[in-house]
């Protein structure tokens, strides 16, 4: 059975650090599986290994706490990409301030939207949403609905129409309203799929063109079930627009998100948002150290 | 990058030529490369060392044949042993010997189970049969909706109860059912919300409609972009629910899909269809070989093999 010594390797952890036993080749290669299980990828699995081990060296580390503690602050050093203090979302100093929210099929999008406008409005702030997804089946509906859950304004038109012109009327709308953000929900689309991904940069250039600057926020949304590909998407997104930060959903089960770390390591992409569940109210600031903490939970 | 696992153990054996055995040592590297391509293509950890546990012992000790580089019949072991573990065969839909075909379909959320129904239906309407969807997905905002929009698509006829009828998912499946033996439709497609296997009361609804209705099939539809994750889910699926099947779906991106792998792996359940693209026909049947071929990046490599 395979399983078994699958679950041999989720208990190490925690036997060792029960046990008495010191930092030795088998800590980490138990701490190696634990990161690949967690979906970083192999590469920045051998890189925070090998600054461990340099950790455990020059700092004279003996016990297994003391072990863990370092690969751990490795890996948040990783996870604090770029400025901290564009960590939260950008407000505009002209409203409104528009979100723009992208991703492939499935992960979350509109329902990060949703919570998002929860969470402006909880704070006295107004919000439209766009109903950019005129593609997928009553996508519309499903954004309508969030839109009244939560008492924010719509601007949708009809199935099949051009996003672009969704996302410019409710741009229009919000100054006509003088609401103060804008957040644009769009159709899921796989990176792949070069088409598509030229409509998304037709819909950063409309916005761009009529708010005279770049959307406020470009949020890539990844599901953290995702596996290796999670890289090619954020590659492939960026190349096409510019991703301003992640949002990371479905933290909620039982997978990790460690591609998140391989995102941060390669393409220094800020994780924005973290998506806890299905509710409006599951929805945090992403947070490096408990992140982390979760990623090497036994 | 993927691409090159057939270049990587050609150059481990580069050095080989002229040798009549395959030494162990260089087994061990060109495992090591196989390892490596086992994960970047999404193989849970678990199932990776399993696996090469067996490479490594049918590699050992292979008589190098004339004809074929030592790399090539590397792969070769691994291709056909990758085929054999992802079910060798494709696998048929269970079918009721007396009809309504019940088919239930779960899973995490977003994968694309709404989505699969109607695919389901319009593969199953097309050799003749009369398929109902149903909308047992009463919790997502627009779910019903979507599925009556797919379902008017695909000229298929969908249960649903109005809002105000509020019933159970388990109890929709039940009259949905009822429904269809009246209506003569052979099939039921039922669509559920997605869930985490470690929610204890929305799993406990699903175990309520299976006993309730007794599907044929039990299918999983899992999001082939899926990471080391799929084993865990997986395996809690099939404990709660004795799946009979897998559907991968969103295989049309880039993604190597070696969570296909895992999940047989773990459960011994086939996955019997794939789903490639957003429209109603990107929908196919599973074919093992095809797929080892696309965890492992082979393309060209497999007629370099057949020419052998
Ligand atoms: N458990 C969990 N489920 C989530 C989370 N975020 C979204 N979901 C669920 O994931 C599914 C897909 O969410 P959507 O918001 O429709 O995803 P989307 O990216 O807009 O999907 P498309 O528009 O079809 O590409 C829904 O069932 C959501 O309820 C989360 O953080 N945790
Ligand atoms: N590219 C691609 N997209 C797909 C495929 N199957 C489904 N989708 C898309 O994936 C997204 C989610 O599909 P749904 O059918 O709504 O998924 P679901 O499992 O019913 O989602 P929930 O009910 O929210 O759990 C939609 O945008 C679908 O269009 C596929 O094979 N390829
Ligand atoms: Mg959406
Ligand atoms: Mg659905």
């Amino acid at each position: 059975m395979p399983f078994q010594l699958f679950q041999k390797i989720r208990n190490t952890i925690e036997q060792v650090v029960g046990g008495g036993r010191g930092v030795d080749e088998e800590l980490y290669e138990e701490l190696e599986a634990s990161l690949i299980q967690a979906d970083i990828n192999v590469q920045t699995t051998q890189r925070l290994i090998g600054a461990l081990r340099r950790a455990v060296e020059e700092e004279g580390i003996r016990s297994i706490q003391q072990a863990v503690e370092a690969l751990k602050r490795e890996m948040v050093a990783i996870l604090e990409v770029g400025d901290p203090s564009t960590m939260g979302l950008k407000e505009a100093s002209l409203p409104p301030t528009l979100y723009l929210v992208v991703g492939v099929n499935g992960v979350g999008k509109t329902t990060t939207i949703a919570k998002i406008a929860h969470m402006l409005q909880s704070r006295g702030k107004r919000v439209i949403l766009a109903a950019g997804d005129t593609f997928r089946a009553a996508a519309i509906d499903q954004l309508a609905e969030w839109a009244q859950r939560t008492g924010t304004d719509l601007v949708r038109h009809r199935e099949g129409a051009d996003p672009s012109a969704v996302i410019y009327d409710a741009i229009r709308a919000a100054r006509a309203r003088s609401v103060d953000y804008v957040i644009a929900d769009t159709a899921g689309r796989l990176h792949t799929r070069s088409n598509l991904m030229e409509e998304l940069r037709k819909i950063h250039r409309v916005a761009e063109r009529e708010l005279e600057r770049v959307p406020d926020e470009v949020l890539l949304v990844l599901d953290a079930t995702t596996g290796q590909n999670a890289i090619s998407q954020a590659k492939l997104f960026m190349k096409y627009i510019p991703i301003t930060g992640i949002v990371l959903t479905k933290l909620d089960g039982t997978a990790r998100g460690g591609i998140v770390l391989s995102i941060a390591d390669d393409l220094k992409l800020p994780i924005k948002l973290v998506g806890t569940g299905e509710r409006l109210e599951a929805l945090e600031e992403f947070n490096a150290r408990r992140f982390v903490d979760r990623l090497l939970e036994v | 990058m993927f691409d090159s696992l057939s270049e990587k153990l050609q150059n481990v054996f580069m050095r080989l030529r002229g040798k009549g055995r395959v030494t162990e040592a260089d087994v061990n590297e060109a495992v090591r490369e196989v390892r490596l391509a086992l994960l970047e293509a999404d193989v849970s950890l678990p199932v990776v060392r399993d696996f090469i546990g067996r490479i490594r012992e049918k590699a050992l000790g292979v008589e190098v044949l004339e004809s074929l580089q030592p790399w090539q019949q590397v792969i070769d072991i691994v291709y056909k042993e990758m085929v054999a573990l992802l079910g060798q065969q494709q696998a048929p839909l269970n079918v009721a010997s007396t009809p309504p075909t019940i088919v239930m379909l779960c899973g995490l959320q977003g994968t694309g189970k709404t989505t699969l129904a109607a695919k389901l239906g319009t593969f199953l309407k097309k050799q003749g049969h009369r398929p109902l969807l149903v909308a047992c997905d009463i919790y997502r905002p627009a779910a019903i909706k979507q599925l009556q929009v797919l379902g008017e698509q695909a000229e298929l006829p969908v249960y649903a109860l109005p809002e105000d009828q509020r019933k159970g998912p388990p109890t929709i499946a039940r009259m949905a059912v009822e429904y269809a033996r009246q209506h003569a439709n052979d099939f039921v497609i039922l669509d559920t919300a997605g869930r985490l296997a470690i929610d204890d009361e929305l799993m406990d609804e699903l175990g309520q409609m299976r006993a309730f209705v007794q599907p044929h099939e039990v299918i999983l539809v899992v999001d082939a972009m899926v990471g080391q994750d799929a084993v865990n889910f997986a395996e809690q699926f099939h404990k709660r629910l004795a799946l009979t099947g897998f559907v991968m779906t969103k295989l049309d991106g880039d993604t190597r899909g070696g969570a296909a792998l895992s999940i047989r792996a773990v459960t011994g359940v086939p996955i019997k269809f794939i789903g490639t693209g957003e429209k109603l026909d990107a929908f196919e049947p599973f074919y093992p070989d095809r797929m080892a071929q696309r965890i492992l990046g082979m393309g060209d490599i497999l007629s370099l093999i057949e020419k052998a």
